[in-house]
């Protein structure tokens, strides 16, 4: 894992995202719809390099990524449903008028402050994944059971986000928004904006976990990966390293679930479905685990593949992406950026070493 | 005395894994306990570091109580467990395997605002020429060999520094002049640090018994005395060699 720190690899990806993209746009080459797209996959590429935090470094399956995702955008997404309808005149959002509610409900009224929402939007995942997290770390659930119990807490919360009476729009969740702090969400230099604010926050996420993987506390988490109980006869307490990485986790997915929104325009409760929750493991999975290039270009490709698949083959997606998963469970557990690694070797040194590193 | 142990029971599944009336450690003694296999000699250490909880019984560490203690906190009291089975972090180098170990706070904030320093580089280094890690430093601890992964687990439960070393068979699966390397080792250890060691290898008991050994036989203290006595005590002799007589019969 002790790769050389090649800055060609950071320069490569600032030069095509923050310089040839835009410029593209600007020239007419490049639609402003693609510059949306990527900037989507920024947003998931955030909330991948939670995973790999969580997953990768510290060996726990958390699969409910999705769902703190989720939270970040419906939070931004109540705000924006707000504004439209002050804007409009009406006193609640089109879909609670159909309900036959009559009054705003009381956890809806935060969010008509921008300030508000964004606390809101960290807050709220912060602390589910806190009290999630304390009572699954404290009951030393691992394994295959933190998935289950993960997932099932996912689960449980798209059947709750699905329903009317939550007040959440149900399965067609929230979408409709306007504006964004006055800024008219359709025009196209919003759009771009958005796309380099997400650029931004990725760099910066990117820069802030390469700081956690490489400080002690980083070794810490990969130690609690390969022996759990080594670590805590030397008088680390597991439980509270867990603890804080999956809050950072889960913020990293609402970050990623925040700037998501403006640029989708629709968050329904399908965002964190079985589906959608186990796809975005296999983006770190695909991109290599335990590596945070890896959980960013896994993302961005795994993405980028679902768009023209699906418009090539539009219903053979999930075929290509199992049969993908397939080849790199079996060939090349480390992913692609193992498998680049791999190559890399085999044509410096002339021979082919696989890596050995455990589950 | 630094450890004190009375009436110490535990059982799996109806079966006594160890029944213990009392054992005693003075302060910087090593001892070395012996016995057959499932005489409780590993659920013996077990216990004291925490990993397993016992029925009943009471551990009295410094005075203070063990039993019922997270092992995290057992640890900050000063005990440090080596397993039978190397256990060491195979996805880090040795120097980070070791750099985790060392004695220092270890909530998160310091972990994650930690600087290397001057005093603590040459600690690592000086337990890594020790126990002959220094040529590999930074290899992944995955790669090393058996007898460099037993090693490298005893310099971490050296840097960790405790009052009460718990080593369970450093010897095993290691070459005679490794062997030998190790009890050597040991016995320098012994001067600093209160050590308990389980092995099997008798060449290698006696090279390090300068005290007293303690035989366990199916939970329950056979006797205790010096290697000589044991070696020599006839109840000792029958219950390795009846053991191997009533398997024989069983055949």
């Amino acid at each position: 894992m002790k790769t050389k720190n090649n800055p060609l690899y950071y320069i490569l990806f600032i030069a095509i995202f923050a310089i040839l993209l835009p410029a593209g746009y600007m020239s007419g080459l490049i639609s402003v719809n693609t510059i949306s797209v990527w900037g989507r996959y920024f947003c998931f590429a955030i909330a991948a390099l939670g995973i790999d935090l969580i997953w990768g470094y510290t060996g726990i399956l958390s699969m409910c990524q999705a769902f703190f995702f989720c939270l970040g955008s419906y939070g931004i997404a109540m705000h924006l449903l707000l504004k439209k309808t002050m804007a409009t005149g009406a006193v609640l959002p089109d879909f609670m008028a159909w309900n036959k509610i009559e009054t705003l409900p009381l956890f809806w009224q935060p969010f008509q402050s921008f300030g508000w929402t964004l606390l809101l939007c960290l807050l709220v995942p912060a602390l589910i994944a806190f009290a999630a997290g304390f009572v699954l770390f404290r009951s030393r659930i691992k394994g295959v059971y933190m998935a289950i119990i993960t997932q099932a807490l996912t689960l449980a919360m798209w059947l709750l986000f699905l329903r009317n009476e939550t007040n959440l729009g149900g399965t067609n969740g929230l979408t409709d928004f306007k504006t964004l702090l006055g800024y008219d969400l359709s025009s196209s230099s919003v759009k771009l904006g958005l796309y380099m604010i997400s650029f931004t926050m990725l760099c910066a996420a990117y820069f802030g976990c390469y700081r956690i993987t490489h400080s002690k506390f980083g070794k810490v988490l990969q130690a609690i990966r390969d022996s759990e109980s080594r670590i805590s006869y030397a008088a680390y307490k597991v439980v509270d390293y867990k603890l804080a990485i999956f809050v950072v986790a889960a913020l990293l997915a609402a970050v990623g679930g925040m700037l998501y929104l403006p640029q989708t325009g629709i968050i329904t409760p399908g965002r964190m479905d079985v589906k959608a929750s186990v796809e975005m493991v296999m983006w770190v999975a695909l991109g290599g685990r335990g590596n945070l290039k890896g959980a960013v270009i896994g993302a961005l490709l795994v993405n980028f593949l679902y768009s023209v698949c699906t418009s090539l083959f539009p219903d053979s997606w999930l075929f290509i992406l199992g049969f993908l998963f397939v080849i790199t469970v079996l060939y090349f557990d480390k992913g692609f950026m193992g498998l680049a690694n791999s190559i890399k070797q085999r044509f410096s040194t002339g021979s082919f070493k696989t890596s050995q590193t455990p589950l | 005395m630094l450890l004190n142990v009375n009436n110490l029971s535990v059982s799996f599944g109806g079966v006594h894994a160890l029944n213990l009336d009392h054992f005693s450690l003075r302060d910087k003694e090593l001892r070395v306990i012996i016995g057959p296999n499932g005489a409780g000699k590993s659920t013996f250490l077990d216990i004291i570091c925490g990993k397993t909880k016992a029925d009943k019984g009471e551990i009295l560490f410094n005075g203070k109580a063990v039993t019922g203690k997270t092992e995290v906190a057992i640890a900050e009291m000063g005990i440090g467990r080596k397993f039978q089975k190397p256990s060491v972090f195979p996805g880090l180098t040795v120097h980070d395997n070791l750099l985790l170990a060392a004695k220092m706070k270890k909530d998160i904030f310091s972990s994650l605002f930690f600087k290397p320093t001057a005093a603590l580089a040459d600690r690592i280094h000086a337990v890594a020429t020790k126990l002959s890690l220094t040529t590999v430093m930074y290899k992944m601890a995955g790669d090393l060999s058996h007898g460099q992964k037993q090693w490298l687990e005893i310099a971490i439960v050296v840097l960790q520094d405790p009052t009460l070393m718990l080593i369970d068979e450093p010897a095993a699966g290691m070459s005679d002049e490794e062997t030998e390397k190790t009890g050597a080792l040991l016995l320098e250890l012994s001067k600093a640090h209160s050590i308990i060691v389980i092995e099997h290898d008798m060449k290698f008991v006696e090279q390090i018994a300068r005290e007293l050994v303690t035989v366990l036989v199916r939970g329950k203290r056979l006797m205790e005395g010096t290697f000589a006595e044991v070696k020599n005590d006839q109840r000792v002799i029958d219950c390795y060699l009846g053991r191997t007589n009533a398997q024989l019969e069983t055949l």
